[in-house]
């Protein structure tokens, strides 16, 4: 018998502007020692659905419409507030996306870790100290008698994530419900974490149900996959059938998005554009600490009209030295040579005619645009800046430059708000390319965006760098991305140049260690090498 | 900045609802700040058209009839020199709501460039700007009104300007903490690395996004203020007789309160109630401007 299963779950919410469906009509079942995998983009109602089921989604505005959610014998869905928290933590539990928010920061480790076994086995404070401390150890935390008394703060992204799932098991549930436990961590850690899901689940003989936006993560721990969209499960099998015979359009759209080697773009190698020489930035600490290296001693040359894929782990200093090519920063030490000229210590006035040349592209489109402007006014902005156009032709060029990244003429007059992650991101290329530039820094551009949308940007950068025959420095954590559209590969770690070489050597043949451990680090390798078998298929 | 001259495209583009329209819309749906909003409005509309509305003139003494309880001929009754109250009330409200709402501007401009600057700046600029601030705000504000008012002469335009200057402090240290916060948006950086000056990105990016709480203080600054001027008047600090404002009024009313009691109450009921509809306008701005923080 199932674990839980699920039948026919429908959630509805009832807001000012109608009814949303987010969940409907959705079935399931979770067996032991089995991972569900649940996949779908932002809004898919992946996330309410399993948070529904504890009765974690606030009601009203939402409802169940229908369905049944059987565990232990009883229908969680007819339990009151009261029972439903017996269950919650000790039946189930759930590991959250982030755990740099999901911990308390102003509670010890230790803490934090007995609360719940105080509070659902009613344990003394010295017996449920000793268990957290088996079950730090169990996670894989060294020293964790001591660590216990650490707090939140003294542990990295992944150690914290790894307290987050001891959390969730302390209580010896038979399901977790992992909600993209590792999107926001490094591709390092987040082999590892998906390493000690996978070993726990199988030691404990636990159910997981695994939420995620990222097709390659699941390919390498699910035993089960549904497909979600729009609230209903399009498609769902077995791992196997999943990737190798989708039957939806959707799973098919899925996987083809999954960025693999395939470029068109072509460059003269010849002349450099940008020659960073010796360059280090250090930012002077608070009293009393010593001042940080974020990039220490590096030297790359950047060439006209190619793609430079920047790659590293978050603190790894790759935004740092993509804002001080650009300027942003001021190098400590060191050259920036912009087209002959030594910007390194240009100042502000000096650099305002130079600004129309050199462009930025940022992570979060959510942040990188001024939601009090239009569109029409964000993309007006630069133009009538650096005088691109008179004001006659201000109309005729913004609408051009929203052609050109692929957006609707007719919502020039929109706020940032009422555009969608992707539409958003193309606003803010838009943007940077209004200048006509030479060179853009793309920072992360796509890594905030579902995997369908993160496709189609790509897209449309490479299009971009054709047309205007531009030169981008592409910073990415995500080396499926930079492989897809780098010309060559730049690799940072600490602050320093690990290896520098053309996409074929670092991937195929890594001189560093480091390099290396990175692409082992590459979730559903599996996935990618049926996908190479697949790609000569019906795709 | 628009495009209606390419009217052939005008008819498909979409209008976008800007954050400001969609604050207006939660804004309407509160009952209570809507009441505020129109007894506001009501009042402004009243007291700018006293002088053709007021049934007497404010210094028309009646010595003979003293101060008499409401009737049909005076409203609200008349004070012990037998001048109509409602009259008086009425060109007490021009005052106040004058001293309110310039004092409140004073204040706004000063602590909303300050802030930002300072915010903007930040690093020692800012320690020394705030530090100031801090200063001045240690300084006990009573006697540097009285004492402004007792060096330069009892004037008007002189109270607005110190109380103003009382207030800016507060106001400074909101945007400066805005202003702070919303630097590290990437859209903020994106403004830089087009070659904006750092005067167009406080002005076109950083203040428009900071006035929400701004707003929110303003509404709550004018009573603050409204008060003051009736507290210094009652110490006899500010507007002295015969003009009158309400603090005035009710000042004098304290004194004659156990003979002729609607002398106080009259005058205290409108301030109370206009002090009223200010505050849950403010707390309604609030609310449809940062709609997270209200409780649905």
């Amino acid at each position: 018998m199932s674990l839980l299963s699920v039948d026919n779950l429908s959630v509805h919410f009832h807001t000012r502007n109608g009814i949303v469906r987010a969940v409907d009509g959705i079935s399931f079942n979770v067996e032991a020692g089995k991972t569900f995998a649940i996949i779908g983009e932002s809004g898919s109602g992946k996330s309410v659905a399993c948070y529904s089921i504890l009765g974690l989604v606030p009601m009203p505005p939402g409802r169940f419409e229908s369905g049944q959610v059987m565990f232990q014998g009883q229908d969680l869905l007819s339990l009151s507030e009261k029972e439903l928290r017996k269950v919650r933590g000790k039946g189930i539990s759930i590991i959250f996306q982030d755990p740099m928010t999901t911990l308390n920061p102003f509670l010890k480790i230790g803490d934090q870790l007995i609360e719940p076994l105080r509070q659902h086995f009613g344990m003394d404070k010295k017996q449920a100290w000793q268990k957290g401390i088996e079950i730090l150890e169990e996670v894989g935390i060294k020293n964790a008698a001591q660590r216990m008394n650490a707090w939140p703060f003294e542990f990295s992204g992944g150690m914290r994530q790894r307290v987050v799932i001891a959390m969730a098991l302390v209580t010896e549930p038979e399901i977790i419900i992992a909600d993209e436990p590792t999107t926001a961590l490094d591709v390092t850690v987040q082999a590892q974490i998906l390493k000690l899901l996978k070993e726990l689940q199988e030691r404990r003989n636990i159910g997981v149900i695994f939420i995620s936006h990222d097709l390659s993560v699941v390919s390498d721990i699910a035993d089960e996959i549904a497909v979600m969209q729009s609230g209903v499960f399009v498609e769902k099998g077995n791992c196997d059938s999943i990737f190798n015979a989708p039957q939806h359009e959707y799973t098919r759209k899925l996987l083809a998005a999954v960025p693999s080697e395939q470029k068109i773009h072509s460059y003269d190698a010849d002349e450099v554009l940008i020659r960073v020489e010796d360059v280090s930035v250090e930012f002077a600490g608070a009293k009393g600490l010593e001042t940080i290296k974020a990039v220490s001693n590096v030297s790359i040359d950047i060439r006209k009209e190619e793609i430079l894929g920047l790659v590293g782990e978050s603190g790894s200093g790759k935004s740092t030295l993509g804002r001080t090519i650009l300027r942003l920063l001021e190098p400590s030490s060191g050259k920036v040579i912009y087209d002959g000229r030594n910007i390194s210590h240009y100042s502000s006035s000096q650099m305002k005619p130079l600004r129309r040349q050199v462009q930025m592209i940022f992570q979060d489109p959510y942040a990188s645009l001024n939601p009090r402007m239009t569109v029409y006014d964000t993309l007006a902005e630069p133009l009538l800046l650096h005088r691109i156009c008179s004001k006659k032709e201000l109309d005729e060029t913004v609408f051009a430059l929203m052609d050109s990244v692929g957006l609707a003429r007719e919502s020039v007059l929109r706020y940032p708000h009422e555009f969608s992650g992707g539409q958003r991101q193309r606003i803010a290329i838009g943007r940077a390319i209004a200048t006509k530039p030479s060179f853009i820094v793309a920072d992360e551009p796509v890594s905030a965006l579902d995997v369908t949308i993160q496709a189609q940007i790509l897209d449309l950068l490479l299009k971009l760098v054709e047309e205007y025959h531009l030169t981008m420095l592409f910073i990415s954590h995500d080396l499926g991305v930079v492989r897809y559209l780098s010309d060559r590969i730049v690799v940072m770690h600490d602050g320093k140049l690990v290896e520098t070489g053309s996409v074929e050597d670092v991937f195929d043949n890594p001189s560093q260690e480091y390099t290396r451990s990175l692409l082992n680090a590459i979730p559903g390798k599996t996935l990618l090498s049926t996908e190479q078998v697949q790609s000569t298929g019906d795709f | 900045m628009n495009s209606t001259q390419h009217s052939e495209l005008l008819d498909n583009i979409i209008r976008g609802t800007s954050l400001w329209e969609d604050a207006l819309y939660r804004l309407r749906q509160n009952k209570l700040a809507m009441i505020g909003m129109v007894y506001l409005i009501f009042m402004v509309i009243i007291c700018l058209l006293t002088p053709w509305i007021a049934p007497y003139g404010y210094e028309e003494q009646n010595l003979r009839l003293g101060a008499v309880p409401p009737n049909a001929e005076h409203w609200l009754g008349t004070d012990t020199f037998g001048r109509d109250m409602l009259t008086r009330i009425l060109y007490g409200g021009r005052l106040s709501l004058l001293v309110g709402f310039i004092a409140t501007a004073v204040a706004l401009v000063i602590g909303v460039t300050y802030g930002a600057i300072a915010g903007y700046a930040g690093g020692k600029t800012d320690n020394v700007m705030m530090r100031l601030v801090d200063i001045f705000y240690a300084l006990p504000y009573m006697i540097f009104i009285i004492l402004l008012m007792v060096v330069f002469g009892r004037n008007l335009l002189l109270l607005f300007l110190a109380i103003g200057a009382v207030e800016w402090l507060v106001m400074a240290r909101i945007v400066r903490g805005q202003i702070q916060s919303l630097r590290q948006q990437e859209y903020v950086e994106a403004a830089m690395s087009l070659g904006l000056s750092p005067a167009a990105i406080i002005i076109k990016h950083l203040i428009p996004n900071a006035l929400g709480p701004v707003i929110v203080y303003t509404t709550l600054t004018i009573p603050n203020v409204m008060l003051l001027e009736a507290f210094l008047s009652f110490l006899g600090l500010g507007i002295q007789p015969p003009q009158s404002s309400w603090g005035v009024l009710i000042s004098y009313g304290v004194e004659t309160m156990e003979e002729y009691p609607w002398l106080l109450i009259f005058p205290g009921l409108v301030l109370t109630l206009t002090l009223f509809a200010l505050n849950f306008l403010g707390d309604g701005l609030r609310d449809a401007l940062d709609p997270k923080a209200s409780k649905d």
